[in-house]
C-alpha cells in the first residue's frame, strides 16, 4: 500500500503518540489512588500505538516497534495469574495483596502494593487484546 | 429357586458355543434338557398336600426389591404349563427349524422367554414381576421379528412391543401406587391389605392400571389387533407364546390380583365385560380368516376372553373353571398350533382357501386335528376335555355373584346369552378348521409342495398334547386334587375340590352346550349363505386402522409441531424468549405481591441530567428509525457518549473513562464491519409484523421500567458499599475505591474478565487467519 505523505499527520503523532504513552502509563501507575488504572492505561497506550500504525503504515511501525503484541496476551494472563498463586509462597488465599511503604532513592516515601503487579497483568493483557483484535481485522486483505 | 428360574438364561450365554457345531447336531437337542429339568423340579411339587413355597434372595434391599419367590397353586399350574409345554415345543422346534437357520439366535431368545416367564409367575416382588414382565415383551418382540427379513414380521414385532409396553408401563404405574399406599412391595403383603385398598379413593386408577396392562399382554378387546399379526413368527413360537403362555401373563396378572379386587362391581364390570366382549368379537371374526394361524390368534384371543370372563365372575366355580381351562387351552391349542405348523411346513401354504382334502394324505395330523378341535369347540363327548371347561364356564355365567350396581346386572342377565352366542362361533370356526383342511376335495396341483406325513419327530409334540387332551376328558380328576384345587384357592381364598363329571344330568349347562352344537352345526352347513355378512363390516374404523394412523401419522404430527415453532427464524426465537420472559416476570409481580413504587427518598433531578437523558432518548429512537446502517451505529454512538457523560455526572470517572473509549472502539469496529457488508436490502415488514415486534419491545421495556423502579423501591438490607469505602485505604492500600474492589477485594472477577477478552482476541484472530478452502471441503 503506498502511504500518502502526510507530513501534518506524523510530525503532530511524533509529538502526541509520546504524550499519550506518558498519559498512559500515569493512568497506569496512578489507579490505585486517582482514576485510571491497567484496563483503561492498556486502552490508552494500545491508542497511542494506533495512532502510529495510523501515520505511518504497518510495515514502518513493525520495523521500529517488532513487537508481537498476540504475545501479549499469555503473558498479561501469566502475571495476573501468578500474582494470585504468588499469595500461597505466604500461605495466604489464592490472590490475597498486600501493600508496604518503602523509602525510594528517588521518589522518597512511596507505597507499593502487590496489587499494582496484578494490574500490570490486565494492562499488559488489554494492550495485547486490543492490537491484536485491531491488527487482525486492518491486515485482513481478503 | 433363584437357580432354577435363571438357568435358561444362564444356559443362553453357552448357546453360542454349542451352536458352532450345529450341522452334526442340531442346537436344540441341548436345549431340550433345561424345561426338562425344570419342569421335573416342579413337577414334584405336585399332589394333594402341596403347600405354598417361600423364597428369598436379596437384590436391592434399601430399595425393598429382592427376589421374593412365592409358589403356590396358581404359580405351580403356570410353572408345570411353561416348562412342559416349554419341553414340547423345543422338541418340536428341532424338526420344524432347518439347521441352515440362524439357531442360537432362536434358541437365546426363547430361553430369555422361558426365564422371564417363569420370573413373572414366581415373583412375589411387584418390582421384580414388572422386571420379568418387560423381559417377556423384549423377547416375544425378537421372537417374533426372528424373521426379519420380512417385512410383516417387522410389522408384527414393532406392533406387540408397542402395545404391550404400553399396558407395560401402565402396570408398573399401578405397582408403584400399590406399593406407596400399602407399604409393602410384596403381592402377599399387598393382597393382605385389600381392606386398605377397597377403601382407597386411588382404587379405580390402580385397578384400571392393572387391568389395562393385563388386557395389552393377554389381547383382551381393543388390544387384540398385535396377537393376528404376531402370527408372522416362527410356528413353535406362536404355540408357545402366544397361545400357552406369554398371552395367559395377563390372565395370571388379573388372577394373582383377584383377592385385590373382590367384591368391587367395577372389577366384575370391566374383567367380565370386556372378557364377554372379546370371546364374542374374537370368535366372530376368527370365521373370516384365510390363514391358518390367523384363525387360530382369534381364536386364542377368543379363549382368553372366556377365561377373562371366569375371573371377572369370580365365584369358585368360575375361579375354578378359569384354572382349568388354562389347562385345557394351552392343551389343544399347542397341539393346533403344531398341526398348523406341520401343514405349512408339508403343503407349503397356510391358505385354508387353498386348501382341503388332506385326510388321506396326513392321516396322523387330520386325527390330532380333529381331537384337537373338537375339544376346543365343546362338543359334549367324555374324551375331549375342552367341553367341561366349557361346561363349567356355562354354569358359572348363570350363577354369579349378586350385584348392587345396576350395570353389572345388566351384564350379568345378558352373561349366559353372550357365552352361548361366543360358544356358538367358537364351533363354527373349529369345524371350519378342521373341515375346510382336511375334507372336501384335494387341491395338490395348487400347491407349492406335494404333501405328505410329517417326520415323526415332528408328530411327537402334537401327540403329547392330544394324549393329554384325552386322560384329562377320560378321567378329569385327575387333575383336579393336586393342581387345580390349590391353584384354585390360591384366587378364590376356598378350598373347593369341584367335582368334575360328564353327566351331569339334564339341566340347563347341558342344553346350552347341545344349543351350541346344535345352532352352530346349521350354521356351519349354511356358512356359504351368511358368508357375505363379513363383506358388510367397516373397514374404514377398525383398530387396526387406528393403530395405524396413530403409528403413521404422529410422527408428521410431531414434525408439524416442532417446525411450527423451530423455524430457524431467529427473530422468531427471539420473540418467544422475550415473550416467555415477560408472561413469566409478570406473572411472578402480580402472585408475589412484587409491584412496590417508595417515592420516599428520590434524589432532585437536575438540569443537565434531563438534558442528557433527553439526548439519549432522541438518539435512541433515531436509531430504530434510521434507514442507513451507518447513520444507526452512529447515532448509536451519541446514546454510548450520553451515557459516559452520566457516568460523569454521577462521578464514576472510572467508568465513564472506560466507556468512552470503549465506544469510540465499538464504533469504530462497527464501521468497519459495516463498511465491507454488501449493500443491504431495507427489509419489507408488513404493518401487523411492525405492530407486533413494536407491541414486545414496548411490553419489555415497561416490563424492565418496572422491576428496576420495584427492585429500587424494596431496600431490604444495607449496601455493602459502606465496608468498602471505610476499608479501602487500610486494608487495600489505595484511595480509588473501584480500583481497589477490581484488582484487591475481587481480584477473582477482573483475572476472569481478562481472559475473556483474550480469548475473544484470539478467537478474531484465528477467524480471520484461518481460513479453509471452499473447494476442499
Amino acid at each position: 500500500m503506498r502511504i500518502p505523505n502526510d507530513l501534518i499527520l506524523r510530525t503532530t503523532t511524533n509529538l502526541i503518540a509520546f504524550i499519550l504513552l506518558a498519559f498512559s502509563i500515569y493512568l497506569f501507575l496512578a489507579g490505585h489512588s486517582s482514576p485510571g488504572g491497567g484496563f483503561v492505561g492498556g486502552l490508552m497506550t494500545s491508542a497511542a500505538f494506533v495512532l502510529m500504525y495510523m501515520a505511518y503504515g504497518f510495515d514502518t511501525v513493525r520495523k521500529i516497534i517488532p513487537i508481537n503484541f498476540r504475545l501479549f496476551i499469555p503473558i498479561g494472563l501469566s502475571i495476573a495469574l501468578l500474582t494470585g498463586l504468588g499469595s500461597f509462597v505466604f500461605n495466604q488465599p489464592f490472590l490475597s495483596q498486600t501493600f508496604a511503604y518503602f523509602h525510594l532513592p528517588v521518589f522518597g516515601e512511596k507505597e507499593l502494593a502487590t496489587a499494582l503487579l496484578f494490574d500490570l497483568g490486565v494492562y499488559i493483557t488489554v494492550i495485547g487484546v486490543t492490537m491484536t483484535i485491531i491488527l487482525s481485522i486492518a491486515e485482513d486483505r481478503e | 429357586m433363584l437357580l432354577i428360574v435363571l438357568l435358561p438364561l444362564i444356559f443362553a450365554f453357552f448357546i453360542p458355543f454349542i451352536n458352532k457345531r450345529k450341522e452334526k447336531i442340531h442346537t436344540g437337542y441341548f436345549v431340550l434338557a433345561i424345561p426338562l429339568v425344570i419342569f421335573i423340579y416342579f413337577a414334584r411339587h405336585l399332589g394333594t398336600d402341596f403347600e405354598p413355597i417361600t423364597q428369598h434372595f436379596a437384590w436391592i434391599p434399601s430399595l425393598h426389591i429382592s427376589f421374593d419367590f412365592y409358589l403356590d397353586g396358581l404359580s405351580l399350574l403356570f410353572v408345570l404349563l411353561i416348562s412342559g409345554i416349554g419341553s414340547l415345543v423345543t422338541l418340536y422346534s428341532i424338526f420344524y427349524l432347518d439347521k441352515s437357520e440362524r439357531l442360537g439366535h432362536f434358541y437365546i431368545y426363547l430361553l430369555m422367554f422361558m426365564s422371564a416367564m417363569l420370573g413373572v409367575v414366581l415373583s412375589d416382588n411387584v418390582f421384580v414381576l414388572y422386571t420379568f414382565w418387560e423381559l417377556t415383551s423384549i423377547s416375544s418382540f425378537l421372537l417374533i421379528g426372528y424373521w426379519h427379513f420380512n417385512e410383516r414380521s417387522r410389522y408384527g414385532a414393532l406392533k406387540s412391543m408397542l402395545i404391550t409396553v404400553i399396558g407395560g408401563l401402565s402396570m408398573l404405574g399401578g405397582f408403584i401406587l400399590l406399593s406407596n399406599i400399602t407399604g409393602t412391595t410384596s403381592i402377599q403383603g399387598i393382597l393382605s391389605e385389600s381392606e386398605m385398598i377397597l377403601n382407597h379413593s386411588y382404587l379405580p386408577l390402580i385397578m384400571g392400571l392393572l387391568i389395562l396392562g393385563a388386557f395389552t399382554k393377554s389381547a383382551q378387546f381393543p388390544f387384540h389387533i398385535w396377537l393376528p399379526d404376531a402370527m408372522e413368527a416362527p410356528t413353535p413360537v406362536s404355540a408357545y407364546l402366544h397361545s400357552a403362555t406369554m398371552v395367559k401373563a395377563g390372565i395370571y396378572l388379573v388372577a394373582r390380583m383377584s383377592p385385590l379386587f373382590h367384591g368391587y362391581d367395577w372389577f366384575f364390570i370391566v374383567v367380565g365385560g370386556i372378557g364377554i366382549l372379546t370371546l364374542c368379537w374374537a370368535s366372530f371374526l376368527a370365521i373370516k380368516q384365510t390363514d391358518l394361524k390367523g384363525i387360530l390368534a382369534f381364536s386364542t384371543i377368543s379363549q382368553l376372553g372366556m377365561i377373562m370372563t371366569m375371573l371377572g365372575i369370580g365365584t369358585e366355580v368360575a375361579v375354578f373353571a378359569a384354572m382349568f381351562h388354562i389347562l385345557n387351552h394351552a392343551t389343544f391349542k399347542g397341539s393346533l398350533f403344531m398341526i398348523a405348523g406341520i401343514i405349512d411346513h408339508e403343503t407349503g401354504t397356510r391358505d385354508i382357501r387353498k386348501l382341503g382334502g388332506l385326510m388321506t394324505l396326513l392321516p396322523i395330523s387330520a386325527t390330532l386335528a380333529f381331537f384337537g378341535t373338537f375339544s376346543m369347540a365343546g362338543v359334549p363327548l367324555p374324551f375331549l376335555n375342552g367341553f367341561y371347561s366349557k361346561e363349567l364356564f356355562f354354569e358359572s355365567t348363570l350363577h354369579g355373584s349378586e350385584y348392587s350396581a345396576s350395570f353389572a346386572m345388566f351384564i350379568q342377565h345378558i352373561l349366559p346369552w353372550l357365552a352361548v352366542f361366543g360358544s356358538i362361533f367358537t364351533f363354527i370356526y373349529s369345524m371350519y378348521f378342521v373341515f375346510g383342511v382336511f375334507r372336501g376335495k384335494a387341491k395338490i396341483e395348487q400347491l407349492p409342495k406335494k404333501p405328505h406325513e410329517a417326520p415323526i419327530g415332528m408328530l411327537i409334540s402334537p401327540i403329547v398334547l392330544i394324549i393329554g387332551v384325552i386322560v384329562i376328558g377320560l378321567f378329569p380328576t385327575i387333575v383336579n386334587s393336586p393342581l387345580l384345587a390349590h391353584a384354585a384357592y390360591a384366587v378364590s381364598g376356598v378350598h373347593e375340590e369341584h367335582h368334575i363329571a360328564y353327566w351331569h344330568g339334564l339341566d340347563a349347562k347341558f342344553l346350552m352346550s347341545l344349543a351350541v352344537v346344535g345352532i352352530g352345526t346349521v350354521l356351519f352347513m349354511t356358512k356359504k349363505k351368511w358368508e357375505t355378512l363379513y363383506q358388510k363390516l367397516p373397514t374404514r374404523w377398525t383398530f387396526n386402522r387406528l393403530y395405524d394412523q396413530f403409528v403413521t401419522k404422529i410422527e408428521p404430527f410431531s414434525a408439524t409441531i416442532t417446525k411450527g415453532y423451530m423455524t430457524g427464524s431467529l427473530r422468531l426465537y427471539t420473540q418467544l424468549i422475550v415473550v416467555a420472559m415477560f408472561i413469566v416476570s409478570i406473572f411472578t409481580l402480580v402472585t408475589s405481591d412484587g409491584f412496590a413504587f417508595l417515592t420516599a427518598d428520590p434524589s432532585e433531578i437536575k438540569i443537565s441530567e434531563l438534558l442528557v437523558a433527553v439526548m439519549m432518548v432522541v438518539a435512541a429512537i433515531g436509531t430504530i428509525v434510521a434507514r442507513n446502517n451507518v447513520a444507526a451505529i452512529l447515532i448509536l454512538g451519541v446514546v454510548g457518549y450520553g451515557l459516559s457523560i452520566l457516568f460523569v455526572i454521577y462521578r464514576a470517572p472510572d467508568l465513564a473513562l472506560t466507556q468512552l473509549v470503549i465506544e469510540t472502539i465499538t464504533v469504530a469496529l462497527f464501521l468497519l464491519c459495516f463498511y465491507h457488508l454488501p449493500k443491504m436490502k431495507p427489509k419489507q415488514d408488513t404493518v401487523r409484523t411492525k405492530l407486533l415486534n413494536a407491541a414486545i419491545s414496548i411490553g419489555f421495556g415497561t416490563l424492565l421500567t418496572l422491576v428496576a423502579i420495584s427492585s429500587h423501591s424494596s431496600k431490604w438490607f444495607p449496601s455493602i458499599s459502606e465496608y468498602f469505602i471505610e476499608t479501602s485505604h487500610t486494608l487495600g492500600g489505595g484511595d480509588n475505591v473501584v480500583n481497589v474492589i477490581l484488582v484487591d477485594m475481587r481480584g477473582l472477577d477482573t483475572l476472569f474478565e481478562i481472559t475473556v477478552l483474550g480469548i475473544a482476541a484470539l478467537g478474531i484472530y484465528s477467524l480471520i487467519k484461518i481460513r479453509r478452502n471452499k473447494e476442499v471441503d
